[in-house]
């Protein structure tokens, strides 16, 4: 298979390139830029005129709800819906039923994914077993099963004294733990960011220093263990500020942040809209500007979508009986170009934060063009602008907060491993 | 949202879920017409034929009994049917969902929903999903609010004070889960009261109370002073388990409302309380029983308000 993608703008942030290029593709790698290699006949073309060219989206969160919830969504349904989204490389947490936490059950997962178009899927595997938070995975055999990193996704580890040791553990091989900080107790029986609207509406809260407790222990043990910690999403100003202290003085940290909390607050709230109950919460409108400053200055260094498709049976509840998150995998570009837009954030830099930065987190290949490197491409166009609806999201998850709003970025085509595995008519 | 959920186009009151928004013009003809129903009660035939052939379902997702029966008197004097559904008991154990529940009685012709329900936003949640024939009144949900526990609160005031506009009141206890405040704080501000106060530990405040236009104190005697009207809340047991409070004593001794601690407040202040009524952990029973004490003539305007919340929210369409 050999592919030319014709008269495009190729942004590739990692290599510098901000420029109308074109791009050739021959036996799943990057063949050249630019000028097209003597002999080469391309099998297909793809007519990139208007649009931008990137790496395809490395996306650090995305649940794919198998094993265990079928009825939510399924791998075919959801990789496809990656795949429209101009994602190519996925993150998928363990939080599934049973958790990810033997070696079968990752290679499963592995096998299922490899034969299905899409992405290239990388589980994290579990921290603990059932993620229980209190014995260890077998984290060096689920590695050679294919787990890139490990995490207790939404569920912390309330024994401190497990916490240091699965670092310190993890760390003996050199292995990345990703965390999202909450302390349980704090943020127990919560539904929404602990703030005046909460409290107007009668949502039993989540303070925001049911965060940043928790971060700063998970800070000190990473400075003591010097363990690899990527910080998940992000949700308050005070954390950002703690990180941003912390990789000051070297400890060996990275954060991301979801799509939603850069654009979403407490007060989107005031509908009891279920598709705004978000793990962490949505928080304060400073938190939002927060955190969308903090990505612009890169102390936060990557964008998720943290994707979560849930069934109307989950969702079409009153609020604090609903199931948190919202479908986003196919809104991560568009939400990023619109972050991107409003903080008058150059696109390069917008992509870098869906692309290699991401990339770099995951210790994957992808995220950036260069000859040689492997084929994972997306193609969109910058200034179509549409509405989002359940008619226009692939994935089986309809539930999202941004249902009849208009964003800007349409995938034109997505290429994976040299394949196009989208493209839209 | 909130506001275009209950308001028709016209801003006529479609459903009541919520008196945060609500206009002072909406509250006290809501109040004025509940003041023609006093006499209802009073005559030996206590019906009047308004809502004749309506038919009105109480939804009651948590158990009462006290709130459930007023609106079903309100309801049957105004001449419409009424079925009580205890569906805590019923449905939901079942495994039925709200939106099911909801569309059976829709398809049983139901012309109005009475809710109660634990979460926050459940009758909204249902407000948005019925047909547009229904209207919805929420009962009391979660911690969010209890509009007609509010407006009967201030019916209640308005009968003894005459107005609103020179009062000062106290609200006194456990706030942070009290639905109840939450509508009494909205509907006081909202008719001009110039000082609304909130007096509790803070283990019982919700985080950033003072953006709904209160005054917070801490002690009691500071905060009685000179009041009009002390409105006090239940406090549930469960309090002292989850480390609010350390002891039902020690917070009777802080917060519980007792003749010396009365006459800290005007001479002719009212004492209120939207019941039940703990004796002895937020209120002694001499001042429970007391000549200041209007609770009880709270649950017979609670008949009157409930009759002119059902009969403005149905009267549009006849």
């Amino acid at each position: 298979m050999k592919l030319h993608i014709k008269g495009g703008h190729l942004i590739d942030p990692m290599n510098g390139i901000d420029q109308p290029l074109d791009v050739f593709v021959a036996a799943g790698k990057i063949a050249a830029i630019g000028q097209m290699p003597d002999g080469f006949h391309p099998n297909k073309t793809i007519d990139a005129t208007g649009c931008i060219v990137c790496p395809g989206l490395v996306d650090l969160s995305v649940r794919l709800r198998e094993p265990g919830f079928e009825y939510k969504a399924t791998l075919e349904s959801e990789m496809l819906a990656a795949a429209a989204g101009g994602v190519t490389s996925l993150a998928c947490p363990p939080d599934t039923d049973p958790p990810l936490d033997e070696p079968g059950l990752v290679e499963m997962l592995k096998f299922r994914a490899r034969n299905l178009p899409g992405p290239r899927v990388y589980p994290i595997g579990a921290l603990t077993q059932k993620m229980k938070g209190e014995a260890l995975t077998e984290m060096a055999e689920l590695t050679e099963a294919g787990c890139v990193a490990f995490t207790q996704a939404d569920t912390p580890i309330t024994d401190t004294q497990v916490l240091l040791r699965a670092l310190d553990y993890a760390t003996t091989f050199n292995l990345p733990v990703w965390l999202r900080p909450q302390d349980f107790y704090l943020a127990r029986g919560g539904v929404a960011h602990d703030g005046p609207v909460a409290s107007r509406l009668g949502l039993p809260g989540i303070p925001a220093v049911a965060e940043t407790v928790a971060l700063s222990t998970i800070l000190l043990l990473a400075r003591q263990t010097g363990a690899r910690i990527h910080l998940a999403r992000l949700s308050t100003r005070e954390s950002v500020a703690m990180v941003r202290a912390a990789k000051l003085q070297g400890v060996n940290v990275t954060c991301d942040v979801s799509a939603n909390h850069l654009h979403l607050s407490e007060i989107d709230l005031t509908s009891f809209n279920s598709n705004l109950y978000f793990m962490p919460p949505v928080r304060s409108l400073r938190d939002r500007d927060g955190l969308a400053e903090a990505l612009k200055d890169g102390s936060i260094d990557a964008v998720c979508s943290d994707h979560a498709p849930v069934d109307d049976n989950e969702k079409q509840l009153p609020f604090g009986e609903a199931s948190p998150g919202a479908s986003g995998v196919e809104l991560l570009l568009p939400l990023t170009l619109k972050w991107a837009e409003e903080h008058g954030v150059p696109l390069i830099d917008a992509i870098d934060r869906i692309t290699w930065k991401p990339a770099q987190i995951l210790g994957v290949p992808g995220g950036q063009l260069g000859a040689g490197s492997c084929a994972d491409i997306c193609v969109f166009d910058p200034r179509t602008r549409f509405t989002v609806s359940p008619k226009t999201l692939k994935s089986q998850g309809k539930n999202t907060p941004f249902l009849g709003i208009e964003l800007p970025g349409v995938v034109k085509a997505t290429v994976i491993d040299g394949h196009v595995d989208y493209e839209s008519n | 949202m909130t506001r275009s959920l209950q308001l028709t186009a016209d801003g006529q009151l479609k459903h009541l879920l919520t008196l945060d928004g609500l206009s002072p013009a909406i509250l006290t003809r809501i109040l004025d017409t509940a003041e023609s129903f006093i006499d209802v009660g009073e005559r030996e035939v206590k019906k009047v034929p308004l809502l004749r052939g309506k038919a009105i379902f109480n939804l009651f997702f948590e158990p009462s009994t006290r709130t459930r029966t007023t609106f079903e008197i309100a309801a049957k004097r105004l001449s419409a049917d009424v079925v009580n559904l205890n569906i805590a008991a019923s449905a939901q154990s079942k495994g039925e969902t709200v939106l099911d529940t909801v569309s059976n009685l829709t398809a049983m012709h139901a012309d109005m929903f009475i809710v109660r329900h634990a979460q926050s936003g459940a009758a909204h949640f249902i407000a948005q999903h019925v047909e547009p024939h229904i209207s919805v009144v929420n009962a009391g949900d979660g911690r969010h609010a209890h509009p007609t526990q509010g407006l009967l609160d201030m019916f209640t005031i308005r009968r003894y004070k005459g107005a609103f506009h020179n009062l000062r009141v106290a609200i006194v206890g456990d706030v942070l889960h009290s639905r109840v405040a939450r509508s009494q704080i909205h509907a006081l501000t909202t008719l001009g009261v110039p000082e609304v106060r909130v007096i509790a530990p803070r283990t019982l405040l919700p985080t950033g109370v003072e953006q709904m236009g209160v005054h917070v104190f801490h002690d009691m005697q500071a905060g009685l002073k000179d009041v009009d009207v002390i409105i006090m809340l239940r406090l549930q047991n469960e309090r002292m388990k989850g480390a609010r409070l350390p002891s039902a004593q020690e917070y009777f001794k802080q917060y519980g409302l007792t003749p010396e601690k009365l006459a800290l407040a005007k001479p002719d202040a009212i004492v209120m309380h939207p019941g039940p009524m703990n004796r002895g952990v937020e209120i002694d029973s001499e001042v429970a029983d007391g000549p200041q004490s209007v609770i009880l003539p709270q649950v017979t305007y609670g008949i009157a308000v409930r009759m002119a919340v059902m009969s403005l929210l149905m009267g549009p369409a006849q």
